[in-house]
């Protein structure tokens, strides 16, 4: 019985094996072929619905307006998202459509996730250019908005204390900035200043290196790509990063509150390094007291970070999808849709004609001043593939100083890292 | 001259402590009764502050963390919370997803561990030892080191689909139940603990029931599986926990919001400002199933830490 057995088993193995084969592989063989071709589209908006409404809005419009593409949408959290992307292009299983963070593109481009975006000049051209990603000369994303930040503070703290407004024209220097912070620090703030040093991950690049850029520095040269020394390191950026740890050292600044923008509604600290996606909020609780002003000049005027999520289409994509890929985000960036993912997810539409037809962007609009900030004082993280170890490199070494260590051998053991992974890349492609 | 005898004193058993000492023993008895509810109290903390916080709004959240109100159902109480998690994330879908994985994860890991374990410690065969060994060498492989290969690697794998009415095959195992609940089925450690909890059954029970003609399979079944309830316990739980608790893997191969489980849910709040209110809604939601697990099989649990000497 127990000897017959092996040979039952291998045949109907056998016979399993041969029926399977002959009903044939799923997708093949058998189709119509004449449905509409699909295009699947990642998004990192999982969790927010305001700006998932907007998306299915644009889907619903573009499936209806024409029969011979599908857009499929799928959406995932924002901190999964990346790791979702990576592996899925392990996998060979890239949609075809994806967003991503603006200064991930050029890393994504270089390992041959994306492909070039080829949309008519005609679209691009019209956008923010912090809106537009380009790496090596070409266009590989672009986004319907950009996000800016700039320096919340009450009007009547500011003139009860003697502080000057700063204007775009003619925005704090640092001296008057350190004043600034000294004279609130006096009168009864014990941490004048919100910095969001709480905060973890792309924010403190996002935040942090446009006042190293402002002071003469930066995270890389970026006539080369493929160096950080005398950026990251040199005189400019000590002064800067000495700046930074002797405010946590006086106290202007603190690293332990919490996230957002609470402590300045709450009245706890006069200024708040913050967000035009705080905005809303902070004008239903401080009313027309509120001010947006533009960040200190720390030597070579204000600047601010640009570049925030944008869409690419994928290397997986064949290319009729491409075609419809294309198509696809043609539609989509129409100024209505802009302007109303604008108003949703409060952030400043990338086009001008999306502007004027926005509640809160327009000329007469309350966040009107975000505009003229991201105009003026907007620039673009360095669009490399060494971006990502630039970033947390960065992170690392401003978390150590503000924590007391060393500036210049902290910043020279920085640019030695990031230096050391771009020479071991082969320089990226530089 | 009269022999007086004395007989000796016998005090019963127990009594035969000074007056106060019992007194003493009491006391001593209140005051580890105190320090164990003491740091009881103390481990509910942040049980109490995340269902507290959940009938909160996010900023009193913030604004109440640095007094005791953390802990206290106070300020402006209310369920909305709950409702935002409903908004925001299909949550009821995520749990039966993650009851449905982490239950076939657990029940077919129980089968499958247990027969490995009953192979490498009631049966005689060439290569038993190395194997053992190649097993408990696997312990130490952290999974995030094998986690992209995997996904490589279960993306090419073949699979039947039902099209249009009619069986087909496939590739691919992304987007599905089974790639969350098959790589995780064999477990390293159980195999292990079976294995050791087998070893120290008498062998002679085998052989007795050889003699009566019954099987290997019926020897697992009806000898070894019934000898070994706290082992299964321990295992249960040892891999309840993980299962529940899956983030990275399913992550990675779960691109379909229908087929995604309670932890990859929780990315959900975290927008620019975090929705701390509805995070702790959530994370009460997702806590209960653990919780009721852990309060309905307490005793076996303890029962069978003890018995197994295995922390978790």
């Amino acid at each position: 019985m127990k000897r017959r057995s092996l040979p039952v088993m291998v045949s109907l193995c056998a016979a399993s094996a041969l029926a399977l084969t002959g009903c044939g592989q799923a997708g093949q063989g058998g189709g119509s072929g004449d449905g509409p071709i699909e295009l699947t589209m990642w998004t990192h908006s999982a969790g927010n619905p305001a700006e998932l409404e907007v998306y299915e809005k644009i889907i619903t419009e573009f499936n209806a307006s024409q029969d011979e593409y599908k857009v499929v949408e799928e959406s995932f959290p924002q901190g999964a998202y990346n790791d979702a992307i990576t592996a899925a292009a392990a996998a060979d299983d890239l949609p075809c459509l994806l967003d991503m963070d603006g200064p991930i593109m050029p890393n994504w481009a270089w390992a041959g996730y994306l492909q070039p975006l080829d949309l008519p000049t005609s679209i691009t051209d019209e956008l923010l250019p912090t809106a537009v990603g380009t790496y090596e000369g070409e266009i590989y994303s672009a986004g319907y908005w950009d996000a800016a930040l700039s320096i919340f503070a009450r009007k009547s703290v500011l003139d009860a204390n003697g502080i000057r407004i700063p204007t775009v024209d003619e925005p704090w220097t640092i001296d008057e900035f350190d004043a600034a912070l000294a004279t609130l620090q006096s009168a009864g703030y014990a941490t004048p200043l919100d910095i969001g040093a709480e905060d973890a991950g792309e924010w403190w690049s996002y935040a942090y290196s446009p006042m190293l850029q402002s002071a003469g520095g930066d995270e890389i040269d970026r006539d080369t790509m493929l160096t950080a020394d005398g950026a990251l390191n040199g005189p400019e950026a000590v002064d800067f990063f000495t700046w930074f740890q002797e405010a946590f050292e006086k106290g202007w600044a603190s690293n332990a509150g919490t996230i957002g923008n609470q402590e300045f509604v709450d009245d706890k600290v006069a200024l708040s390094y913050t967000g035009v996606w705080n905005a809303l909020a902070s004008i239903e609780a401080v009313g027309d007291d509120l001010l947006i002003l533009p960040p200190p000049d720390f030597g070579t005027g204000p600047k601010i970070g640009g570049g925030s999520w944008q869409w690419g289409i994928s290397s997986n994509c064949s290319e009729e999808q491409t075609e419809g890929a294309r198509q696809y985000l043609e539609f989509s960036f129409q100024d209505e849709y802009i302007a109303e993912f604008a108003d949703k997810q409060v952030v400043i539409p990338a086009t001008a004609g999306a502007e004027a037809l926005t509640e809160h962007f327009s000329e007469d609009g309350a966040l009107r001043p975000f505009v003229e900030l991201s105009q003026q004082f907007a620039l673009a993280r360095p669009e490399t593939p060494a971006y990502p170890v630039i970033s947390s490199t960065f992170e690392k070494a401003a978390k150590d100083i503000m924590n007391g260590a060393d500036v210049k051998s902290t910043l020279d053991g920085a640019v030695k890292e990031i230096d050391a992974n771009i020479e071991s890349n082969d320089g990226y492609g530089f | 001259m009269a022999l007086t005898t004395t007989k000796p004193e016998v005090r019963p058993a127990g009594r035969d402590r000074e007056p106060g000492e019992g007194r003493l023993r009491r006391r001593r008895k209140l005051w580890a009764y105190l320090a164990m509810s003491g740091i009881g109290i103390f481990f509910l903390f942040p049980l109490v502050f995340m269902f507290v916080s959940s009938l909160k709004p996010s900023g009193q959240i913030l604004s109440d963390s640095g007094s005791l109100n953390a802990f206290l159902p106070v300020g402006d109480i209310s369920l909305d919370n709950y409702f935002g998690v409903f908004e925001r994330v299909p949550v009821a879908q995520f749990l039966v997803n993650s009851v449905f994985v982490t239950v076939a994860t657990v029940a077919l890991g129980l089968v499958v561990n247990s027969m490995a374990g009953f192979a490498l410690s009631r049966l005689e065969w060439r290569g038993r030892g190395l194997l053992l060994s190649v097993v408990i060498a696997a312990l130490i492989v952290p999974f995030e080191t094998i986690a992209v290969p995997m996904v490589y690697w279960v993306s090419k794998l073949p699979t039947l689909v039902f099209e249009g009415g009619v069986l087909k095959y496939d590739f691919g195992w992304l987007n599905s139940y089974q790639v969350q609940i098959i790589p995780f089925i064999a477990h390293a450690f159980s195999i292990f603990l079976f294995t050791q909890y087998f070893s120290t059954i008498p062998k002679s029970l085998d052989e007795a029931a050889r003699i009566d003609g019954a099987g290997w399979f019926t020897i697992y079944r009806r000898i070894i599986v019934p000898l070994s309830g706290p082992a299964f316990a321990t295992v249960a739980i040892l891999t309840f926990l993980p299962a529940w608790n899956q983030y990275l893997w399913p992550l990675m191969v779960v691109q379909q919001e229908e087929l995604r489980p309670v932890m990859v849910g929780m990315q959900y709040f975290f927008q620019l400002n975090p929705a701390w209110g509805e995070v702790m809604a959530y994370t009460t939601l997702i806590t209960l199933p653990v919780l009721i697990v852990f309060l309905s099989f307490q005793r076996a649990f303890v029962s069978s830490v003890a018995a197994s000497g295995v922390k978790g």
